[in-house]
């Protein structure tokens, strides 16, 4: 299982011409609770692959949503440890790839050579570190490979063709297009020109190349896809619904609605 | 096991970067730079030519007699003390030093878009400076806390042309200030260059800042030996990222010569409320590099305290870190209360106001020097950088009651 789970998955979505949706939340906004049920709206509403964020205090990489759910969700329990549980609790009743979304530092408390086995143990399929570069972390890419957990790497706008194909290389799983020179949540990320980039990177490297970043519509979602990503990610969208909510119905109903309006957006025609 | 083939931006564990891939590619570019373009002779005499003609350096090394005996009055234990004058550089501290080089470099590399973090205000004076001087469009990123406290760097910043983003998340000091910083960069990064300000940050930065910094200490090390005859058992700064400890130590580092770095202890290490991240650290990630951090057992950054802005930071640069591993350098730590004592002794024996960043080396330098005495045998010199003046400071000494005694 583990990264063969999500290889195995995208490889029947592929076959089945649809496009991977990826739903990411911030775990522990507003309580772990709360984002556990979440989580299944959202696989109930069509998502293929859950992204498990940890919250970390200082996410440079984020824009104002998910920094503010981030912080947020600290106050209210949420942890690397915390998705770890929430992993745990998914695995049980689901077949859904689960990606652990973190910075570094939470992984280095935790213990870089200790998190892929409890992470795999948890039921999780991947990690995406959003400031790790494929030239760091050797430890906890040893870890990783030993516990079949794979490291999905990140492609952006800015990086060179020829370290495109590196950062590609033997990657497991996925690799995630960054839509937009740019934080989370972006507004106007070129997307199909994005998805265009996502599908030649495919071609050449053989991997899954998804797109996030500034996808809050079906018809953006629509957009991406259609230019031949592998998938689409949504994320501040989600978020953002989740925290306009104050009970926990309407928040599952406002995660079934976006999630199954973009599932839509996303059937082959 | 053997251990790695040291990295370039490694300093012994520390180091590396720790970046989204979006912005590797310009810290490649910046990393090409900082081996070509800085070390060459256009770059260099550009440079320099600043230094002399607008910053002012040489920046003077002063003799504090009178500030020496009343930190030890039977002379036993501080034979000299030597001040290094970063007080008296154009601006009023060391960081000009580090913001007209990395604006110097970043018109090389045709970026048109200058931003910066700043905590207590001076390097966002420094870089707003450099900004103005070569018409470059300069924004500075600063904690709302900070620009409260250190409101005439601000109106400094404003008057120069820079505009200045109050930061109001986390706690509204200098790494949020540090975070929107980056995220800046990360939606500008084809245009701007971020001129950080600290020896911290992803490779090449802190080897670029220490670079950039290096004149004081090259300076200081051949005025002490020319003033003094010789070099001092110890040399000490203060330490929040680090910039100006790493100048002023690298040039003593290959000497038989004790470097000593003060960290903020705020209301003390034992309250939690403090800056001490070498005293009081692990391992972590922060804003780029592997390096020590305040951090909690999930890995969230503790908010750090200090009176001074300008060392109110939960991380510190990767070859402090690194020197504090291999014990080339000791550290330790000054509360606030010592900083704000120190201010007024050095103001009342020598005539000269300190920044409060400064004060917590200050504060230090009785204890260093008996330390050294007890190691040497002998009463010791002991050279100490003064970073920065503390004109900025004024409305905190004044309302934590400092110069009430001579009001009355």
């Amino acid at each position: 299982m583990t990264a063969a789970r999500l290889e195995r998955r995208l490889a029947e979505l592929r076959t089945a011409r649809r496009p991977a949706l990826i739903a990411y939340l911030t775990i522990g906004d507003p309580s772990v609770e709360d984002s556990l049920a979440c989580a299944r709206a959202a696989l109930e509403a069509g998502a293929d692959v859950l992204e498990l964020g940890v919250p970390f205090s200082d996410p440079t990489a984020d824009g104002p949503v998910i920094a503010a759910a981030a912080h947020r969700a600290i106050q209210a329990g949420g942890s690397l440890r915390a998705a770890l549980r929430v992993a745990e609790a998914l695995r049980r009743e689901s077949d859904a790839p689960l990606v652990l979304f973190t910075y570094m530092n939470p992984i280095l408390a935790f213990g870089e050579r200790e998190l892929p086995s409890a992470a795999v143990r948890a039921g999780a399929d991947a990690a995406l570190v959003v400031d790790l570069p494929p030239e760091e972390g050797q430890a906890l890419r040893g870890a990783a490979r030993e516990a079949e957990l794979a490291l999905i790497p990140l492609v952006a706008p800015t990086t060179s063709r020829e370290r495109m194909d590196h950062l590609l290389a033997g990657a497991r799983g996925f690799a995630y297009y960054v839509s937009v020179t740019g934080v989370t949540g972006s507004g106007d990320a070129p997307l199909a020109e994005a998805g265009r980039e996502a599908a030649a990177l495919q071609q050449r490297s053989g991997v899954p190349v998804v797109v996030g970043f500034g996808i809050d519509t079906p018809a953006k979602a629509r957009l991406a896809a259609a230019a031949g990503a592998a998938g689409i990610v949504v994320g501040t969208a989600l978020v953002r619904r989740i925290a306009a909510e104050t009970s926990p119905a309407a928040r599952l109903a406002a995660v079934a609605e976006l999630v199954g309006a973009l599932r839509s957006a996303l059937e082959p025609a | 096991m053997t251990a790695p083939a040291p990295r370039p931006g490694w300093f012994a564990e520390f180091g590396g970067r720790f970046v989204a891939e979006t912005l590797v590619p310009a810290l490649a570019e910046l990393e090409t730079a900082v081996t070509s373009i800085v070390p060459s002779e256009d770059f260099q005499r550009e440079w320099r030519e600043l230094l002399r003609t607008y910053v002012g350096r040489p920046t003077p090394l002063t003799r504090a007699t009178r500030l020496a005996s009343r930190l030890d009055p039977s002379g036993e234990a501080l034979a000299a003390l030597w001040l290094k004058r970063e007080d008296l550089c154009h601006t009023g501290a060391h960081k000009i030093n580090n913001a007209l080089g990395q604006v110097l470099l970043a018109l090389r590399l045709g970026k048109q878009r200058i931003i910066a973090e700043t905590g207590a205000g001076q390097h966002g004076v420094a870089t707003a400076t450099a900004c103005a001087l070569f018409g470059l469009p300069c924004e500075i990123y600063m904690g709302e806390l900070d620009v409260e406290r250190q409101a005439p760097n601000v109106s400094r910043m404003r008057m120069l042309g820079a505009r200045v983003r109050p930061v109001a998340s986390g706690s509204r000091t200098l790494k949020d200030a540090m975070n929107e910083a980056l995220r800046d960069w990360v939606t500008h990064v084809r245009t701007t260059h971020y001129c950080v300000g600290s020896a911290a940050g992803p490779h090449p930065y802190p080897t670029l800042v220490a670079e950039l910094q290096r004149p004081i200490g090259d300076e200081a090390r051949a005025q002490l030996l020319a003033e003094a005859g010789r070099l001092p058992r110890a040399v000490v700064a203060c330490v929040g990222g680090g910039s100006n400890a790493i100048g002023m130590f690298r040039a003593f580092e290959a000497d038989d010569v004790a470097l000593y770095g003060v960290e903020a202890a705020g209301e003390g290490i034992e309250t939690g409320r403090h800056a001490a991240t070498i005293g009081a650290g692990r391992v972590g990630v922060l804003h780029g590099a592997r390096t020590l951090v305040l951090a909690d057992d999930d890995g969230q950054i503790v908010e750090p305290h200090s009176v001074s802005a300008g060392l109110d930071y939960p991380g510190v640069g990767p070859e402090h870190a690194a020197l504090a591993r291999t014990g080339r350098a000791t550290y330790l730590s000054a509360t606030d209360d010592e900083a704000l004592a120190a201010v007024r002794d050095v103001a009342r024996a020598e005539g000269i106001l300190i920044a409060l960043e400064t004060a917590h080396a200050f504060a230090r330098i009785g204890d260093i020097a008996r330390r050294e005495r007890a190691r040497s045998g002998a009463a010791v010199h002991v050279a100490v950088c003064l970073s920065g003046r503390g004109d900025k400071d004024l409305a905190t000494l004044l309302a934590r009651g400092l110069g009430d005694e001579v009001a009355s």
